[in-house]
């Protein structure tokens, strides 16, 4: 590994980028997808009837059992047994969202159950609907509280979207592998250089979600000072 | 009559609560329920506007019939305030977000009209210059005023208070009670749950003893305070006086 061959992944670094983008759109897709799944099936699992409760707790249960490896082949393999061919990058989205939403849905969950019971009794005797209360007095306090837990997350999924790579997204590491085929001395720096590029994006993301807490704070709860 | 309470019965697992609470509310009266803690009073306010199911009984607002699974419960709950002990005003908004949040999101208010809405009721409770402050930057007093402000915007045909003033400290309460006192005398109809036995015998029309899920005697101040009937509205009320030292 000497200079020559850093200089060589380096003058790659464009590649490389475009791999990244890749997996900013996975990560975009996914963390969308997992939002908005998580949310509902966390409201359903707190205020929803019984049946539909159970259901959000059976659906939790199970895209968080399964190995992501594991969903991303079912996801890819599975449809095309039935002659539904899915694209590679769908595929990956939709198991790596449905697994972000069931873990999404705890973290609001456990939100929304921090919430003071007294909020919701105060929204209905207004004369809100549950649903409504919900809307505007619940969620807004719990989605606050979620964002510690939610920037987990986030740093979880982001580097998941790397798992793409093995139903043949052509994403960062995959751009990576090529760099190390084209030369077999390119392996070790380009995959340093694909960690070092992680490590930024992680940084960047985190950094924007401390600034958005900061931006949501609402006096009487505690801030990271 | 705006309100009537026909035999109310709530049980709790093997406790019951409530056991059988008849009572009615003419317009712009005032009534005030007290009795020891655990006799079900708040459990009686909340099965007004069914925050809590009863288990039995009745309740009308003038002619319709709360309790009955047709009617629709957002619709009657706007036409009642409650003031609840801890305030719970919602953490995440401003004071005047909180007296807007039921005029635009229940009565459908444009936002122009709720805001003047909502500043004509701060401004009653004497905290228009509070209207950009968070629940957690004002004093107990200060909240449950708002809380108060938010239940009138609605434009109430009867507001419930439960306890509002045993969360507070002693020299807060003082500001709650002023503005209940004008809010009885500008002809409000009116159920408190309180201790505040200066404030029943000054604004209340009626007392109501509750003991055990049960009223036990009620009737106007002059007579329940000076002459109670029943030994446990005696044994209650000389209880109230030690704690409290007797009336102000």
């Amino acid at each position: 590994m000497s200079l020559e061959h850093w200089l060589k992944v380096w003058a790659s670094l464009p590649v490389l980028l475009q791999g990244l983008s890749v997996n900013l759109a996975l990560l975009g897709g996914l963390l969308s997808l997992g939002f908005f799944l998580g949310l509902v099936f966390a409201v359903l699992e707190v205020y929803g009837p019984k049946p539909l409760r159970l259901c959000a707790a059976l659906y939790s249960w199970v895209f968080r059992s399964i190995p992501e490896i594991l969903l991303l082949l079912l996801m890819w393999f599975g449809p095309a047994q039935f002659g539904v061919r899915i694209a590679p990058f769908t595929a990956a989205v939709l198991a790596l969202g449905l697994r972000s939403s069931a873990y999404q849905a705890q973290i609001f969950r456990g939100a929304l159950q921090a919430v003071p019971a007294g909020q919701m009794l105060a929204a209905r005797a207004l004369g809100l609907s549950k649903f409504q209360a919900v809307r505007h007095v619940l969620l807004p306090q719990a989605l606050r509280l979620s964002l510690a837990g939610w920037g987990n997350e986030f740093a979880v999924v982001l580097k998941d979207t790397t798992l793409a790579y093995a139903v043949g997204v052509v994403e960062v590491m995959r751009q990576a592998r090529y760099l190390g085929s084209r030369e077999m001395p390119l392996t070790l720096p380009a995959y340093i250089t694909v960690a070092l590029l992680f490590l930024v994006l992680t940084y960047a993301g985190l950094f924007a979600l401390g600034a958005l807490e900061k931006r949501l704070r609402i006096p009487g709860l505690e801030a990271r000072r | 009559m705006l309100l009537r309470v026909e035999d109310l019965h709530k049980r709790y697992g093997k406790e019951e609560v409530l056991r059988g609470v008849s009572f009615s509310l003419e317009k712009g009266e005032t009534k005030v329920i007290i009795g020891p803690s655990g006799t079900g009073k708040s459990t009686l306010l909340r099965c007004i506007n069914r925050l809590t199911e009863p288990d039995r009984g009745r309740v009308f607002l003038e002619d319709v019939e709360i309790t009955s699974p047709r009617v629709n419960i957002n619709k009657i709950r706007a036409q009642i305030g409650f003031v609840f002990q801890d305030f719970n005003l919602f953490t995440h908004l401003t004071a005047l977000d909180n007296v807007r949040l039921g005029l635009m999101r229940v009565k459908g208010l444009s936002k122009k009209e709720a805001t003047e809405r909502a500043m004509r009721e701060l401004a009653r409770v004497g905290l228009a210059d509070k209207a950009k402050a968070y629940p957690a930057e004002l004093s107990g007093g200060q909240q449950q005023r708002v809380s108060i402000a938010r239940a009138l915007a609605m434009d109430p045909k009867l507001i419930l208070f439960d306890e509002p003033t045993s969360a507070l400290d002693p020299e807060l309460i003082g500001e709650v009670l002023s503005v209940m006192v004008e809010l009885a005398q500008s002809g409000m109809t009116m159920l408190v749950v309180t201790h505040e036995m200066g404030f029943a015998r000054s604004v209340a029309d009626e007392i109501i003893f509750m003991e055990k899920g049960v009223i036990v005697e009620q009737g106007p101040p002059e007579q329940l305070f000076k002459s109670p009937k029943h030994p446990r509205t005696v044994e209650f009320l000389r209880r109230i006086t030690e704690l409290y030292g007797g009336e102000k």
